[in-house]
């Protein structure tokens, strides 16, 4: 289920959904028992591992699937939070209603963006998004997130008191709320898998193999490239919208263009190519670092490991952790299935 | 039937196609010249990928101008590229149903394209498939759902000698079982010589001579614009 780098084979009927009863099963037991096992500090950093692992999930489609570059993902995740933090002072809607709307108004301005800059590729559109993430990010400084206050920007200054969004009915504790987060976090990463094994996924796997190729068999490439823009932006602003409700709170640094830049080298080392990497690019950006912090290493060292991390996987594994994870597994099933014929 | 008027493309200086007119009213044409001659930008041309600076181009009496690249495909205006253009993360299957999806075609139509030219075991991934069978591919993804005119470029580079017979048996059937003109260009005047009844002849982006392939082979002035004149030879 989680592994998707090559074409879904026509499998018997029963075989995808055991792979997602498979997966269910999974979150069920990391949902109850990473917070019986792990100290808060862990349990919010795996919180929040979980909620870049969509917005990493993106950034891999769109790189992996495409080949298109986005520096601006990050830029992405802020307006997601921005919009949730804004119409839940503005609105108090339930929880669920703000996440959609945070993914549709993240939808409307990523392809807003997108509609130039699609005109470009390669270096060109990542050097316009990268813009577009520094941009962003002067605003938020500039205006700083919503909190509680009123007028559009939603800013509460002097004596007004300063509010934190509330966290949904059903995930109030850490634990919960872990759990809340993979749950959305497994619908956002199953709405991209659907895509991805469905007639939009064809028609991007056309698309990276040749533009030309694509426009020949009659795929409409601007279309296509902007659904995957769409598809994208909804679940990063989701993404945004969960980590507003985690803290209540954003703050405009954690939203810098340089983010942007992590994030994608975290997906590159994590594996573009599957939805694994995904996973594994938000571990890697959020839990890595905490991993760092306990044992006592400074956290700038992480910038480092991350530059070693990239060269490796651009010059010798280019699907990524995940992609040599898969190569492993198969290699695996081989030697096992020799065993059994032999 | 496929008609260019005046087709001119410049690119700056450089006329690649410069004023070409002739009509392709057989079933399986034709489309020779030797190097540089304008045969690909011809393709690109009337397929939509490169915007003539002047002329018509009119298929089955429609004016396909007007018609972005994707848009002339769906028309029914397929071609194939001089390099493979296989999708090598999907299966042959996958390859030819990406074309299925935008022409209106059903899995029925991908089935019987891939049984058309003689693909076994569709679900390997395109990256494990042949050069034979990638060609193949290709062409079961121009005839799914309704072409009109398919025009295939250098289908035979890189095959063996047995591959391409295999090839022309295929282009011969085209016509009759998808009700589609084929057009053709190749290096390989044996290729061209037994499966196209009509040939053009392009040099230095001038139609030169047009008529029927046996003849085509034999006329003095095609020959010497392969062969370069006499005085050169000499």
């Amino acid at each position: 289920m989680t592994t998707l780098t090559v074409a879904v084979r026509r499998r018997s009927a029963w075989r995808p959904a055991a792979g997602v009863l498979g997966v269910v099963a999974l979150l069920v037991i990391v949902g109850f028992v990473v917070p019986a096992v792990f100290s808060v500090f862990w349990v919010r950093s795996f919180t929040t591992s979980a909620i870049y692992a969509i917005a990493c999930a993106g950034v891999g489609l769109l790189y992996g699937r495409l080949g298109l570059v986005s520096l601006g993902q990050i830029a992405l995740v802020g307006v997601g939070g921005w919009i949730t933090l804004r119409l839940g002072y503005g609105t108090g809607l339930p929880y669920p209603i703000l996440l959609l709307l945070a993914g549709a108004g993240t939808c409307v301005i990523g392809v807003m963006v997108g509609i130039p800059s699609l005109r470009l590729s390669g270096l060109n559109l990542a050097i316009v998004t990268l813009m577009f993430a520094g941009a962003f990010a002067i605003v938020f400084n500039a205006t700083g997130f919503p909190n509680g206050g009123g007028g559009f920007l939603g800013r509460a200054t002097g004596s007004v008191q300063r509010l934190a969004l509330e966290r949904p009915t059903l995930g109030r504790g850490d634990g919960g709320y872990f759990r809340y987060v993979l749950m959305v976090a497994a619908l956002m990463f199953g709405l991209l898998a659907l895509h991805v094994r469905s007639r939009p996924g064809r028609q991007w796997a056309a698309i990276r193999q040749s533009e030309a190729g694509a426009l020949a068999s009659g795929v409409d490439t601007t279309r296509s490239k902007l659904w995957a823009l769409a598809v994208v932006s909804f679940t990063t602003g989701v993404a945004g919208g969960l980590l507003a409700a985690n803290a209540g709170v954003l703050d405009p640094g954690n939203f810098g263009a340089s983010e942007s830049i992590v994030l994608f080298a975290v997906v590159l080392i994590g594996g573009a190519f599957s939805l694994l990497g995904g996973v594994l690019g938000g571990l890697l950006s959020q839990a890595f670092p905490s991993l760092l912090d306990e044992i006592g290493v400074n956290g700038n060292l992480i910038l480092l490991v991350f530059g070693v991390g990239l060269v490796h996987a651009v010059s010798t594994a280019p699907q990524g952790i995940a992609g040599q994870l898969q190569g492993l597994a198969a290699l695996v099933r081989r030697r096992v299935g020799a065993l059994e014929d032999g | 039937m496929l008609e260019v008027r005046d087709l001119t493309v410049a690119f700056g200086g450089v006329k690649p196609l410069d004023g070409v007119t002739f009509r392709l009213d057989d079933a399986v044409c034709g489309l020779v010249g030797p190097n540089g001659a304008g045969k690909t930008t011809f393709f690109n041309c009337v397929s939509g990928f490169v915007r003539p600076s002047a002329g018509l181009i009119v298929a089955d009496g429609t004016e396909l101008l007007a018609l972005t690249p994707h848009l002339r495909a769906r028309w029914g205006l397929r071609r194939t590229f001089q390099q493979e253009q296989v999708i090598q993360a999907l299966d042959a299957y996958d390859n030819v149903r990406v074309a299925a999806d935008e022409f209106g075609a059903s899995g029925h139509d991908v089935r019987d394209a891939l049984a058309f030219v003689g693909l076994e075991r569709v679900h390997r991934s395109g990256a494990a498939l042949s050069m034979l069978e990638r060609r193949l591919v290709e062409i079961a993804r121009t005839v799914v759902g309704g072409p009109r005119v398919i025009m295939l470029d250098e289908p035979g580079a890189g095959l063996a000698e047995a591959e391409t017979e295999r090839l022309v048996a295929l282009i011969r059937e085209i016509p009759a079982r998808y009700d589609a003109q084929v057009v053709l260009v190749d290096h390989d005047m044996e290729l061209v010589a037994s499966v196209c009844s009509t040939t053009a002849v392009l040099d230095f982006g001038r139609l030169i001579a047009l008529g029927p392939t046996s003849e085509m082979l034999r006329d003095d002035t095609v020959r010497r614009a392969y062969l370069g004149t006499e005085e050169v030879l000499a």
